[in-house]
């Protein structure tokens, strides 16, 4: 076979719009973190304004906020992190035992209808029954003679309603990643651990958790890699003032600094901090996957 | 396999909390129906569970004839299209040249780099909002569409697909004379049509529920897609969006009745979509799962 009389000129041309298109709105942004180290006047554009070095970097330093803030987002992704990994290992376990396959697909069906919605939709619907005068979910517990709750306005409440939400709304997908890893195990191994006399707990111990070791591997170690990214989209639509103190993550501040208070420089900063921490953890966590679970995305 | 009675207690328990777990899933939003279709006393006075009361359609007419809604519900469509047309072909155009081994096509391991880079590192919120300004496009539908015009982790799951391709196809394709182009088009996209059609519908749901882009880069309310529209009505409460004559209409029926019925308006293409959402989004996920 001579492949060389097949040109590679078309594969080129067919890459070019994709790279342009990156070129300008990922690489341009990258080069646009020198607002970070400038005086950052729009009108004058990345060139024209005029350099600063580390002024903004000396300046987040310096307010408590950022300190807090940190604190916030690292408490709650790590929070969703654990809820994420146990609940939908649970959840597909116990699926797993279900025989009866019309019950078992009716679950499924159910369960990961959340995932699909915008958190606007989902943070319309949470606010609507978490109201602690006219919500539903404060009516049920008043039959229970428990004072109504102001689950999105109260510093104690509000993290761990995020992370609730949060596992409402993704834990029937990852249930469906574990499912399938499940269905991967062989099972003449559960046929011979029978015979050696295993009962479901021990099979479940020595066979199911051991099969499934490298998805979760996998998983886990990629979520440790968004550790920084506490969900900005679910924060920005549940949180408030009233809950700042324990619901303020860092795409949110950066929003609020960048965009409404219009200070460019000390928001690309903090940005940069969370872009670069990043991609130490999401390289370092890539590398680990790939030896620990032969994990590759391309 | 006898079950003991132990198992069977189990059995059921298993049952049970799994049942308990589904309605969890969906009760929230059986609730937000009932109350879209109540009346307003009913709905403030906090008399409504998971079944109207006093059934009505008021707060449907209502959204339904807002100029606002129908406005942001066109942009979204507009972007629907115009995005998800765009994001396709962009995959597919970007996933064969991608999928070719390297000792064919040497420059792949550079462009792979190229595009994973761009996953690893992000400029950050503002630098991307002074890009979109500086290149014009700010306010208009290209803001919404640009941008995320490259989608790394469709093209990768596409690529994948191509490669599971049997690679005779592709010797065949050339022996008979067809070049990279014919072969792409002629050859692999009609082989594809599953992973496609997995991967569009990825797409369409990722641009109907988008709304933190329409937020920023579309300069004024009236250029809101639909979500973004949905998240300043909802969940910012902003009245200055409203007209004079919306806020009159309002006072008719209540707010609550008013946000549930566009809660429920914002979700239904999802609801609609969701039997095939269900069919092919096993396969879309582990079509980039883990490999041997």
């Amino acid at each position: 076979m001579k492949r060389s009389t097949i040109s590679n000129i078309p594969l080129h041309l067919l890459l070019l719009p994709a790279v342009i298109i990156v070129l300008i709105y990922s690489y341009g942004p990258m080069f646009g973190i020198v607002i970070a180290f400038q005086n950052f006047i729009p009108a004058k554009g990345f060139l024209e304004s005029s350099w600063v070095g580390l002024k903004h970097f000396r300046f987040i330093l310096s307010l408590s906020d950022t300190y807090e803030v940190l604190g916030n987002t690292l408490f709650i992704s790590v929070m969703k992190i654990i809820a994420g990994l146990v609940v939908p290992l649970t959840v597909s376990l116990m699926l797993n035992e279900v025989r009866q396959r019309f019950f078992k697909r009716s679950v499924q069906t159910l369960v990961y209808l959340p995932h699909f919605l915008s958190w606007v939709i989902l943070g319309g619907v949470l606010i609507d029954i978490l109201s602690p005068s006219s919500g539903i979910v404060n009516a049920v517990l008043g039959l229970f003679g428990i004072e109504p709750i102001y689950f999105l306005g109260d510093n104690r409440w509000f993290p761990y309603v995020l992370v609730f939400s949060d596992v409402w709304k993704e834990f029937g997908f990852s249930t469906i990643i574990y499912l399938a890893a499940l269905s991967g195990i062989n099972p003449a191994l559960y046929e011979a651990s029978l015979m050696d006399g295993a009962g479901r707990l021990r099979q479940t111990w020595h066979i199911t958790l051991p099969g499934m070791r490298p998805i979760i591997v996998v998983l886990v170690t990629l979520s440790l890699g968004n550790v920084l990214n506490a969900g900005f989209e679910q924060v920005f639509n549940l949180y408030s003032p009233l809950v700042y103190d324990s619901g303020d993550i860092i795409d949110t501040y950066v929003y609020r600094m960048g965009l409404i208070s219009a200070q460019y420089g000390p928001a690309t900063a903090i940005g940069l901090f969370k872009s670069v921490i990043s991609l130490g953890l999401i390289s370092s966590t890539y590398y680990l996957a790939y030896r620990l679970a032969n994990y590759r995305i391309f | 396999m006898h079950t003991t009675r132990s198992q069977q207690a189990f059995q059921i328990i298993n049952f049970i909390i799994l049942g308990l777990l589904s309605i969890m899933c969906i009760l929230p939003l059986i609730h937000i129906l009932a109350v879209s279709f109540s009346s307003s006393a009913a709905a403030t006075g906090g008399a409504v569970k998971l079944w109207p009361i006093g059934f009505n359609w008021s707060s449907y007419e209502y959204v339904i004839s807002s100029n606002r809604f129908l406005n942001s519900l066109g942009i979204t469509f507009q972007r629907v299209l115009l995005g998800g047309l765009v994001n396709m072909i962009l995959i597919v155009i970007t996933a064969y040249p991608l999928s070719k081994e390297s000792e064919r096509f040497r420059p792949r391991t550079f462009y792979a780099w190229f595009f994973l880079l761009t996953i690893l590192f992000s400029g950050g919120l503002i630098p991307i909002f002074m890009i979109i300004r500086e290149t014009g496009i700010m306010g208009s539908i290209w803001a919404l569409v640009l941008p995320g015009a490259v989608p790394v982790f469709s093209i990768i799951l596409m690529l994948n697909f191509f490669r599971g391709l049997p690679r005779d196809l592709e010797e065949a394709a050339f022996i008979d004379g067809a070049g990279h182009l014919n072969t792409l088009f002629r050859v692999y996209v009609p082989l594809s049509l599953p992973a496609l059609a997995t991967i569009s519908l990825l797409t369409i749901v990722g641009h109907w529920n988008a709304w933190f882009d329409g937020l920023v880069f579309m300069n004024s309310p009236d250029r809101y897609p639909l979500q973004s529209y949905l998240q300043t009505i909802i969940i910012q409460q902003d009245f200055t969006q409203m007209t004079e004559q919306d806020i009159k209409k309002m006072q008719l029926i209540s707010d609550r009745t008013i946000k549930s019925a566009q809660i429920f308006l914002g979700s239904l293409p999802i609801l609609l979509l969701y039997p095939f959402l269900q069919k092919y989004f096993v396969t879309g996920i582990t079509l980039g799962s883990v490999k041997e």
